[in-house]
């Protein structure tokens, strides 16, 4: 077993060089050819997101942007990819491996081609992963851990850093603060062994995590919860899809009522903007959404705050977005540009710290079958 | 202005003149007492610069701003002038309405002789104490100094001390008073008046002793003093009825014919009786016995009549290069980017009186982007510090479309915005201000026409200039990729591979795919060195004409190589490059004398006979140029196989944001 991970490792890092190692034969053979060196890649906006019947998800339609010497940005952009490249398969030589943020540290030596900040550093690695197929930890690039965390009633077996096998119980073996999601989280890593639970219910912020867990929701209603930690990272998206894809555990998220908790549910429901070349491992399909709308902020009566500019910017972007086109969303958008207000899932104390276990949850809940 | 002038002196007999002097404070620029301490030094420095002028003395000046007590300051003036002989002495500063200039036609900074005699009366009014003047002619052995008081019930001058005093100077003229006013800073502030002053009197060197900072020089930027400026007498169509009565009054001639003839400009034997034909005036009457009716028939009849426009040798305008040069002078420490050619429109007329126009306009630098554009407004070579909305100069600003120009500006009206400094002068015989206190111009049709066209014209040179710089940018930005980055994508691609480093002459100029005019300009020894270097940066050979258009200022040719065609007198050189290999250069040289090093910073580069598209650093030429014949016949030659023309979205410019986060 363990033999074989590795021989899968060494598989993985061998195609991942060569396919790295394309890249740089092409730009080569441009440049040998007298040719601008360029690089053709699937334009990561949400005007090229489409969704993919097969898989329920969205994923990148087929328009494409090149990247060029012919620009300062590009020619700059392309030289970083020389210079990750050789940083990459550097590392897979050496077997050592760097989080993104080192990564971006790394480039301060890469005079012309440092990276002005990490988000540079972290597109330039989707980038690769796009072109080459492989994902960033075939890169050995790792996101840094980001304290999401789950608790309920689920087994998994965690292969620990000494490569010991470690049974888990996500609610009995673990504190209040529930199991911390690693950064992998595939079968290598992690099996799931056992799980009894009706449903997931994965949650924004961690004040409600914990509100429901001191409620004891979680036992109540038979439900894993999941802390997402706002925009959730793609380990803790991908643990949720194996829970439903393998234990064929429904999803449900719980967010505040803002757009920019609109997009956390649709990332994982229906794949994000920039992942969505990863969309098949990362979204679950059919997760349905019980956090604040603005027909919640106008029946429930909340306490609300003003919309910014940015969130009124943010409202009308997505009234363009293909993920929202539906009649649901459209008219929830649409409304809250009509109230201009906004509203936190923790506005519900309002009615007392019962309120959202004794009423709101399981009256959404139920319009959605999950809870009867 | 004359009407005021005569109201003034009917009024003088009626009540005192410090009554009249404490009514009309705010038309004598006394209203407050910022303003009553930059009144004091604009108008002996305003005096003392007319009064070198005349004598042709190079002006050197020198005021002080000294503080005696929180409200009460000394100004002190001092002048190398011709002085002023001591019998002139008590009329010229103590008394209202004295002057040489009052009824003489001519560009000149002061004019109604009010202006330093309200100084001293505002200065004794307000602290009682009197003027101390010190004077010296060139012939005489020691200065007159003496101490004046203005009766202001008589409006004549009173000597409180008079004495003989030795002072180093050969001639000139100072002047010490004492008033109540306010120092403080900011546009409307003694130095920014002065800053002015030495921008356009460039021939003056300007010392200014502020109360409590350093000492200022401003120091002169030319020795040539402007040319002088000739009397003439008034033009008829700036003609008033109240003037025409009073110049009849006075008139020497005894029949009304040569009244006309004699004195006014511009009128003939032949136009004297036609106008007095059509006001069917006689020819032989007295012109003191012209009634009302006859004086207003002639004002109209002169409307009819076909009269020469007004001689315009009473102008004095600085010029171009003195603009540029006295700008450059005073704004040194702004570090502009660049001097628009200044633009000196040719003289023209409104109501009889001639003026010029000219512009200049200063960019960049450390001059700030956000705000408005600076408007520096000149008068007769004096600054206008005040009521700058209510001026004819401001309003032109504002209705020249700037964007064009490369200025913001919200609706194509308005002050633009931008890093910017407009200069405007006015010069005329009879500056037609708003007041008396002679701080903005009124808004008058052709002066206002002339003022736009001359800020379109310097516009015109902004725009070329700003489009030239963001060509280079560009340039450079494809330099910076085929010289840093390119050689590193080569390199690092090819350690990856493991193969030797390819060669990029081909991804080079297929990069850049211009064709780069360089130029520089060196002042060695007298002369302008110019070297043009032409750099093929494209796949293919190139083949056109180089032509530079000189300067119509006196610029000659001393040098060249290759030997250019000449045409056009020697104002237009023409090189024709024939096929230029791709990646080669040809370097041009010549050589020009007889100008300064101000006056030739620019080379006007043009090109034919090449798709223009290519070319950064040179303009196309101008379809109406009359060198056609010139022009290759040659076609240029047929681009191979139209390179892949990319319609890709460009991948790092799509500019969404792709994080979902907040």
């Amino acid at each position: 077993m363990k033999n074989n991970s590795r021989n899968n490792d060494e598989r993985r890092y061998k195609q991942a060089v060569d396919q790295l190692t394309g890249i740089a034969e092409t730009i080569y053979a441009q440049i040998d050819k007298g040719q601008i060196p360029k690089m053709v890649i699937p334009l990561r906006t949400k005007s090229n997101i489409k969704f993919d019947p097969k898989t329920s998800v969205w994923k990148y339609g087929k328009a494409s942007g090149a990247r060029t010497a012919k620009k300062l940005k590009g020619a700059q952009m392309l030289l970083r990819t020389m210079y990750m490249l050789e940083f990459i398969e550097d590392m897979i030589d050496e077997n050592k491996s760097s989080t993104l943020r080192e990564m971006y540290y790394i480039s301060e030596g890469w005079e012309k081609a440092k990276f002005e900040a990490q988000e540079e550093s972290n597109l330039l690695a989707e980038d690769l992963e796009i072109i080459t197929g492989c994902l960033r930890e075939d890169f050995k690039l790792r996101p840094e851990e980001n304290g999401a965390s789950i608790l309920g009633n689920v087994t998994i077996t965690e292969y620990d850093r000494k490569g010991r096998k470690k049974k888990i119980n996500c609610r009995d073996d673990v504190g209040d603060s529930g199991y911390g999601i690693p950064y992998n989280v595939e079968k290598d890593k992690i099996t799931i062994n056992d799980v009894d639970a009706d449903f997931i219910l994965a949650i924004e912020t961690g004040g409600m995590f914990d509100r429901l867990i001191e409620n004891g929701f979680d036992e109540d209603a038979n439900a894993i919860l999941v802390h997402l930690k706002g925009q959730p990272a793609r380990s803790t998206r991908r643990f949720i899809k194996r829970l439903n894809e393998e234990q064929g555990i429904p999803v449900a998220t719980f967010t505040d009522g803002d757009p920019w908790s609109f997009r956390i549910h649709a990332s994982i429901a229906y794949g994000a903007i920039k992942t969505a070349h990863i969309s098949e491992y990362l979204a679950t399909p059919a997760t349905e959404f019980v956090g604040i709308t603005a027909t919640d902020i106008l029946q429930y009566k909340l306490p609300t705050d003003k919309l910014t500019d940015r969130d009124i910017q943010a409202l009308k972007a997505e009234l363009t977005d293909p993920r929202f086109n539906d009649s649901f969303w459209k008219s929830e958008i649409e409304t809250m540009l009509e109230i201009g207000k906004k509203a936190e899932q923790q506005a519900l104390a309002k009615y007392g710290l019962d309120y959202v276990t004794d009423k709101y949850l399981p009256e959404k809940l139920a319009e959605i079958d999950l809870l009867k | 202005m004359s009407s005021i002038a005569e109201e003034m002196a009917k009024k003088q007999k009626e009540i005192s003149v410090a009554e009249f002097f404490e009514k009309n404070k705010h038309i004598l620029g006394f209203d407050s007492a910022p303003r009553a301490l930059i009144t004091a030094v604009k108008e002996a420095v305003d005096n003392s610069l007319d009064a070198c002028e005349e004598a042709g003395i190079l002006p050197e000046l020198q005021i002080q701003v000294e503080k005696v007590d929180q409200n009460d300051f000394k100004v002190i003036t001092e002048d190398n002038g011709p002085g002023i002989i001591k019998k002139q002495i008590p009329n010229i500063f103590a008394r209202l309405l004295y002057g040489s200039r009052f009824h003489s036609i001519r560009q000149a900074r002061g004019q109604q002789g009010i202006g330093i005699s309200a100084v001293v009366m505002y200065a004794q009014l307000t602290t009682g104490k009197p003027a101390k003047i010190w004077s010296k002619t060139s012939n005489a052995h020691a200065a007159n100094y003496l101490e004046l008081r203005l009766d202001t019930k008589k409006n004549q001058p009173e000597i409180l001390n008079e004495d003989f005093v030795i002072w180093e100077k050969d001639h000139g003229t100072k002047l010490e008073v004492q008033l109540k006013g306010k120092y403080i800073g900011g546009k409307q502030s003694i130095i920014e008046y002065l800053k002015g002053t030495a921008i356009v009197n460039p021939h003056a060197r300007i010392t200014y002793i502020p109360p409590d900072d350093p000492m200022i020089v401003f120091e002169r930027a030319t020795e040539n003093m402007p040319p002088t400026t000739k009397e003439v007498k008034p033009h008829p169509e700036g003609i008033e009825l109240g003037e025409l009565i009073s110049m009849a009054k006075n008139s020497h001639a005894d029949k009304m014919s040569s009244f006309l003839v004699e004195d006014f400009s511009r009128i003939s034997n032949r136009v004297a009786r036609e106008i007095l034909d059509i006001a069917k005036v006689p020819q032989g009457r007295k012109p003191k016995e012209m009634t009302l009716e006859q004086a207003k028939s002639i004002l109209s009849a002169i409307k009819e009549v076909k009269i020469m426009a007004p001689e315009t040798d009473c102008l004095s305008p600085i010029g171009p290069s003195l603009i540029k040069k006295g700008l450059k002078n005073v704004l040194g420490d702004v570090k502009a980017d660049f001097y628009a050619p200044p633009m000196s429109r040719d003289p023209s007329v409104y109501a009889g009186n001639p003026f010029i126009v000219e512009v200049g306009i200063v960019y960049g630098g450390q001059l700030n982007k956000q705000d408005q554009v600076q408007i520096l407004r000149f008068a007769n070579r004096v600054p206008l510090m005040y009521q700058q909305g209510a001026c004819v100069i401001t309003k032109a600003v504002e209705s020249v479309d700037w964007r064009r120009y490369g200025l913001e500006q919200r609706g194509g009206y308005g002050i633009p915005y931008g890093p910017a400094i407009i200069l405007v002068h006015v010069a005329s015989s009879k500056i037609p201000f708003t007041s008396e206190s002679k701080e903005a111009i009124a808004d008058i049709e052709q002066i206002k026409q002339e003022i736009e066209l001359a800020l379109k014209a310097c516009g015109r040179t902004l725009k070329t200039h700003l489009s030239k710089v963001s060509r280079r940018e560009k340039t450079r930005l494809k330099f910076e990729i085929v010289a840093e980055i390119l050689p590193k994508i080569a390199e690092k691609s090819a350690k990856i591979v493991r193969k030797p480093i390819p060669k990029l002459g081909g991804t080079i100029t297929k990069i850049m795919n211009i064709v780069w005019v360089d130029d520089k300009i060196e002042f060695e020894k007298k002369k302008h060195k110019v070297e043009i270097n032409v750099y093929n940066y494209t796949p293919a050979n190139r083949s056109m004409e180089l032509i530079i258009v000189l300067p119509n200022n006196g610029a000659k040719l001393t040098k060249a190589k290759p030997e250019p065609v000449i045409e056009k007198e020697g104002q237009v050189l023409l090189w024709p490059i024939k096929k230029l290999s791709s990646t080669e250069s040809a370097k041009i040289n010549f050589e020009l004398s007889g100008l300064d090093k101000d006056s030739y910073d620019e080379n006007e580069i043009y090109v034919t006979g090449i798709d223009p598209l290519y070319i950064i650093g040179a303009e196309p030429l101008p379809g109406d140029w009359d060198i056609e014949k010139l022009i290759m016949t040659e076609t240029p030659q047929e681009e191979e196989g139209a390179e892949e023309e990319e319609e890709e979205a460009d991948y790092d410019e799509e500019g969404e944001v792709l994080s979902d986060e907040e």
